[in-house]
């Protein structure tokens, strides 16, 4: 066989062979990865589980022989509070199989079933990620969780569940019309997050209106302390505390409308006093040396540190950033500051909202099993068992007393007592998460506080991406109820 | 006798071909079909769109910019990285001084310590080197802008990935700095190869240091440096790209858009956006992309090999 130019005449020779397959190789190498795991092959998987009986302890109507599948976000929360609920749910059912899995890689783990249309019966679809919500309501993935908010709940029969939750989760819930597609579990408060010892040294407290923000920022400079500083290369988390000051400036009104793309939302004076405002904490140099590129970890141990007062975050940040806070931190969450006395809502207006989404996939074969399991998981004593081990509150709206609360808990249970009604909920970054992140926080917000836009410049941009995204036929559109 | 050869080569090729066909020819078939649905990829119904994602994706911004992003990787990766890597491989082999005694042509002193220390960035995975370089281009803390306010530079502490105009720049010296190490290994490798008496007869020509190189090595190690140019391509356009991007940039693929590239498009769009098909579309672009950089490899590189 061919082996040097000399013998090219006798047809395909080695070094050609290899030259030909490397090509190829080379051809096929990127693609390789891009769709080997997906198949539109599958059945319908219509093997569902018989309905049970329903009695009083039993009001879904679970069959008790039929298995559950589990499917946990092994995050932040890790997985033991679900374990310990899964054991109540053996308890009930003790003829029922459990398979309980946790994972990190909901979606690479859970799209091919979905496709193959044999989902488990129960999923914390969170993390980085995450399916999509907007497509599997809108591809009909999901079950409506309706007859599970209707049901008594686990401790107080004559209490519906829907009955014990806390403000908007059932709304969170939904996305056109009235079925209820998600249960968040956990519950999460947005906010300023800062040191109340870091403040107690410069004798200041926390500042209601902008002016005394700008004041207690130039304090601090004095003393080689940074006002401000934000997970630069994430800049989607300054709308944690951005938006409920819009909120609170402007109304509810200017949020709903901005969530719906309205056009020209964007451009309300509300909306341009709160980008000011911010623009301000740059142009004095209040923000940290080098936050732009910090990313959320590095912003929060600077922080920690004492390089910088506030912090716009949730409020895992106390579970995350827990190995860096120093246990005299104090560490405190506020409502955002506002500009003044004419605001339209009062100060302690404050994001909340419903975190670790639960879904009941429509093709589930035990349905109702998915549903049971988050019915024990909303009662007041696994509620209890979640904020104590995992120091969040839950949608159940209690389960704080007898146990004690760490301090930033402690501090977002008041500041949710202080807001009262005046909680908002911006649903962009469930309803449009490109919008909201990587045109919003990265390419609009990001730009803006490094300086390289000017709020005006900011404000069209945002516009223009919000006009897109209204007009972009790719994805579903929502409105507010 | 002829007969025989095929039958031959068709032997040994079929169980290959069979398993390239079933994982790489079969995927591709599959997702040029996927790029003319409207699939989500969380549901297993779609329908036939025709070329609308086609001509979505012309009209869309960030697909151009990722376009250029990946041109610009698989161009300047390979020349950098390839011209770095050829440095220090004729250095650490044939640029050496001539020591009295020792052999005509050896590599700079210390060169074995050097080969060990070019190659160690390889042993480390891409994550774990993005990692370590998304911690030294920490504006704040991190080792870089440390280094520049020790040597009393405190003016200078550039944002780097936080700085648009820097941040693509960033990201392609970590994937130079992780990849020439292989490189030079690679091309010592290749110059070991090249007979002593031809660098003998170069030097009683009098042929300095670049002579030698230019008229000598590169020549004799054409076929090696035509395959890094290849391999470097497709680390350029596919997975080691995608994987610094992810890891490291703003957002990732930011700020505003500086960085992103198509493979990362394609993820986001599919894992996402839930925008499957609209994924499958780009990856058709990229196929598109990467078949002409080949065609452009191969037909530039064709050359007479010299035998020695």
């Amino acid at each position: 066989m061919g082996s040097t130019a000399h013998h090219r005449a006798e047809g395909v020779g080695r070094r050609d062979l290899i030259k030909r397959s490397a090509a190829l190789g080379l051809i096929a190498t990127p693609g390789m990865g891009l769709l080997s795991a997906c198949a539109s092959s599958g059945g319908d998987g219509q093997d569902k589980a018989e309905q049970g009986k329903k009695t009083a302890k039993n009001p879904l109507g679970v069959n008790d022989t039929a298995g559950l599948e589990f499917v946990l976000f092994d995050g932040g929360f890790g997985k033991e509070y679900a374990e310990d609920a899964v054991k109540i749910y053996e308890h009930d059912f003790p003829k029922a199989k459990v398979r309980f899995a946790a994972t990190q890689k909901i979606q690479s783990t859970l799209q091919p079933r979905f496709n193959q249309g044999t989902p488990p019966d129960l999923i914390d679809n969170s993390g980085a990620e995450q399916m999509d919500m907007g497509v599997l309501v809108g591809k009909n993935q999901l079950a409506d969780l309706t007859a599970l908010l209707d049901a008594p709940s686990y401790d107080d029969p004559r209490k519906k569940v829907r009955d014990t939750l806390r403000p908007g989760i059932v709304e969170m819930g939904q996305f056109d019309g009235d079925p209820v597609w998600i249960l968040y579990y956990a519950y999460t408060v947005y906010g300023v997050w800062y040191s109340q010892k870091a403040l107690d040294s410069l004798d200041a407290a926390y500042p209601e209106t902008w002016d005394d923000m700008l004041a207690l920022c130039a304090k601090a400079k004095k003393r080689g302390i940074a006002g401000w500083t934000y997970a630069g290369k994430y800049p989607y988390y300054i709308p944690f505390s951005l938006y409920p000051m819009i909120g609170k400036v402007g109304g509810r009104e200017v949020l709903d409308a901005i969530d719906n793309l309205e056009p020209n939302a964007w451009k309300h004076p509300a909306v341009k006093a709160c980008f000011e405002a911010y623009y301000e904490l740059y142009k004095k140099g209040y923000i940290l040396q080098g936050t732009p590129g910090l990313d959320h970890i590095q912003s929060q141990t600077a922080w920690a540190k004492g390089k910088a007062l506030f912090l716009p975050n949730g409020s895992w940040v106390e579970n995350e950033s827990a190995n860096v806070i120093p246990p005299d931190f104090g560490l405190a969450v506020s409502a955002p500051s506002g500009l003044d006395a004419s605001d339209k809502l009062p100060f302690g207006t404050i994001w909340a909202s419903g975190g670790e989404p639960f879904i009941v996939p429509a093709k589930a074969k035990n349905a109702e099993g998915g549903m049971e399991q988050l019915r024990i998981m909303l009662s007041e004593a696994s509620s209890k068992n979640f904020t104590a081990k995992v120091k969040s509150l839950t949608a159940f709206n209690g389960g704080t007393s007898g146990i004690t609360l760490t301090p930033g808990l402690k501090s977002g249970v008041a500041a949710l007592e202080k807001a009262g009604s005046n909680v908002v909920n911006p649903r962009l970054q469930d309803w449009y998460v490109q919008l909201q992140k990587e045109k919003i926080g990265v390419s609009g917000l990001g730009e803006m506080m490094a300086g390289r836009l000017t709020p005006a410049e900011a404000i069209k941009k945002i516009q223009s991406f919000a006009d897109e995204a209204a007009k972009d036929s790719s994805i579903k559109h929502y409105k507010h109820q | 006798m002829r007969h025989g050869k095929y039958r031959f080569i068709v032997g040994f090729l079929a169980l290959p071909l069979g398993l390239y066909a079933l994982f790489v020819v079969w995927p591709f078939i599959q997702s040029v079909y996927y790029s003319f649905t409207d699939w989500t990829g969380l549901s297993p119904d779609f329908k036939m769109v025709g070329f609308d994602n086609y001509e979505r994706m012309l009209d869309d911004g960030i697909f151009w910019k990722s376009l250029r992003h990946s041109l610009l990787f698989a161009l300047v990766l390979p020349v950098v990285t390839l011209a770095l890597a050829l440095f220090f491989a004729f250095m650490i082999n044939v640029g050496g001084r001539r020591r009295k005694g020792g052999p005509a042509i050896s590599g700079v002193r210390g060169s074995a310590f050097y080969k060990i220390v070019y190659f160690f960035p390889q042993v480390l995975s891409i994550a774990i080197v993005s990692l370590l370089f998304a911690f030294a281009y920490n504006p704040d803390s991190g080792a870089i802008n440390s280094l520049l306010r020790g040597i009393g530079l405190d003016g200078v502490q550039p944002l780097w990935l936080g700085d648009p105009d820097l941040a693509l720049w960033c990201v392609m010296a970590v994937l130079v700095w992780s990849t020439v190490g292989f490189f030079v290994v690679l091309f010592s490798a290749g110059m070991a190869s090249i007979p002593a008496e031809l660098y003998e007869a170069a030097l009683l020509d009098g042929a300095n240091r670049a002579t030698t190189f230019f008229r000598v090595t590169l020549p004799l190690l054409w076929d090696t440096v035509q395959s890094g140019w290849v391999y470097l391509g497709i680390l350029a356009l596919g997975a080691e790209s995608f994987a610094v991007v992810q890891i490291m940039t703003t957002g990732p693929g930011g700020p505003d858009y500086s960085t992103t590239v198509m493979v990362l498009y394609v993820y986001q769009k599919a894992f996402r956006d839930g925008q499957a098909a609209y994924a499958t579309t780009i990856g058709v672009a990229l196929l598109v992309v990467t078949l002409a950089f080949a065609a452009i490899v191969m037909r530039l590189g064709r050359r007479e090999r010299l035998e020695f």
